[in-house]
């Protein structure tokens, strides 16, 4: 759901030191019609031109702090809501790739009343 | 005779513009208001970003904002994250706590109507009643596609109701059950993704036949060797369904409220697919009184290629509800 409107293209950027970037990160938003408790978001996988990076490089920050996929499976009191954009934060030594790339950014949800997770995908060419 | 069915909007209707930052919660209550649709259905987790944690400031915002444009709220629509937890799901007591929650933000926003997800078990909202009567809100069961009606998952429901003689408790009714014929937008989708128009054809066929979903998937799954956007068309037959309009009277009784689910409005302002030219006569008929609320959801169906108009298609929808309101008053004898 929502799938071409997730990566918010403008604001991918590298963080880190500007000539020596130590990863990239970009706003996205919740392929869904409501807001989402971050304990039911289990996976937020980015690739680049079709390679899916370490899911422990990735921090997601919908406010209060950035926070790994791994704590966010108990972060019980945050949610991720409707229509707001979150940072996706990725270590990526050199930042994102000089030039076009596709960046691919894939959420998997669980979804109570679903009988199986829930995927929404995005998928862009960008460059710096 | 004079219907008592009143007109209102869900705000599920305009996810699409709501998502994109294109319109605020008052932008569509302002809309609605100015097609005479005058009720209001919220998702608080759609439309409160800082749910569960509501103030009274932002109650008295919502009611304000309401007051602005002479509207009302109707229906509040709850979830339940029974897989909240990764390891293990809610328990009952958990489960029973979650839906306090949602009676009790319901009531300080002053709204008599929840719409319970189908999924949760008849069991747990027997446990609720108390609650929803200490409250005052009705727990309507939302009979979605692929259930219907007379589906025995709902009449467990109604066994319970009629078992509490309570008046909290009953169904929800989403129109999407009475899909008489396949959505030309579903279609549209299925071959942008590469169905072929003649397997296409063939499952509109099958549905407008109303021949059981399994019998076609089989056939375009295997005999014709479908695609994946072949078989994913064919597997919406599951969810697909056309319940007899006839038996929505008997039903009446239990339910306030209904999900006015509709995935597009033709130029000339009829659904060519849920069969509200049936359905609404039946609910006159019936003497029914509630609200019709809106809910577009043919966004998903057609946002991958063109910029979705939510405002012109419920706009379609209400000239439609008017128009068989009025005709079914005019025809439909007095019981």
């Amino acid at each position: 759901m929502f799938d071409k409107f997730l990566i918010q293209p403008a604001s991918l950027r590298n963080t880190g030191p500007a000539d020596a970037p130590t990863g990239f990160a970009f706003e996205a938003k919740l392929g869904y019609y409501r807001g989402l408790g971050l304990s039911m978001i289990e996976e937020l996988n980015v690739s680049i031109d079709g390679e899916s990076l370490a899911r422990e490089a990735v921090t997601f920050d919908e406010g209060p702090g950035p926070i790994t996929l791994d704590a966010m499976e108990t972060a019980y009191d945050r949610r991720w809501a409707f229509g707001a954009p979150a940072t996706i934060s990725v270590a990526h030594p050199g930042g994102f790739p000089e030039g076009e790339h596709r960046l691919t950014f894939q959420q998997k949800l669980r979804v109570s009343y679903l009988p199986f997770p829930s995927f929404n995908t995005d998928d862009k060419v960008l460059s710096l | 005779m004079t219907s008592k069915i009143k007109r209102g909007v869900s705000l599920y209707s305009f996810q699409e513009e709501m998502f994109l930052g294109k319109m605020t919660p008052e932008d569509c209550m302002a809309f609605a208001a100015s097609i005479g649709a005058h009720g209001i259905e919220i998702l608080p987790e759609q439309n409160m970003p800082t749910f569960p944690n509501i103030t009274d400031a932002q109650i008295g915002q919502w009611q304000d904002m309401l007051a602005r444009h002479a509207a009302h709220f109707t229906c509040y629509d709850m979830f339940l994250d029974t897989k909240l937890r990764k390891d293990r799901l809610m328990s009952d007591e958990e489960q029973i706590e979650s839906i306090l929650r949602d009676l009790k933000l319901c009531n300080r926003l002053g709204i008599r109507n929840m719409r319970i997800l189908i999924f949760v078990r008849p069991d747990i909202l027997e446990k609720c009643v108390p609650y929803a009567e200490q409250y005052d809100v009705h727990m309507g069961v939302e009979v979605h596609a692929p259930w219907y009606l007379d589906h025995a998952w709902i009449l467990r429901t109604i066994e319970v109701a009629d078992r509490l003689k309570t008046k909290h408790l009953g169904i929800l009714p989403d129109m999407g059950i009475f899909m008489k014929h396949y959505p030309p937008a579903f279609r549209a989708r299925f071959e942008r993704q590469g169905a072929r128009p003649e397997v296409a054809q063939f499952i509109v066929d099958s549905h407008e036949q109303k021949i059981m979903c399994e019998y076609t998937i089989y056939e375009v799954a295997v005999k014709m060797g479908g695609n994946k956007a072949e078989v994913a068309m064919a597997e919406t037959l599951r969810h697909a369904p056309f319940a007899n309009p006839k038996r929505i009277g008997d039903f009446a009784p239990y339910f306030r409220h209904i999900q006015a689910k509709f995935y597009e409005m033709t130029p000339d302002c009829t659904d060519p697919s849920l069969a509200y030219d049936e359905v609404i006569p039946q609910l006159v008929k019936a003497g029914w009184e509630g609200t019709l609320s809106s809910e577009y959801e043919g966004n998903r169906w057609i946002q991958d290629v063109e910029e979705v108009d939510s405002r012109e298609q419920v706009r379609r929808q209400h000239v439609m509800f008017e128009r068989l309101i009025a005709q079914a008053e005019a025809e439909v004898e007095p019981a």
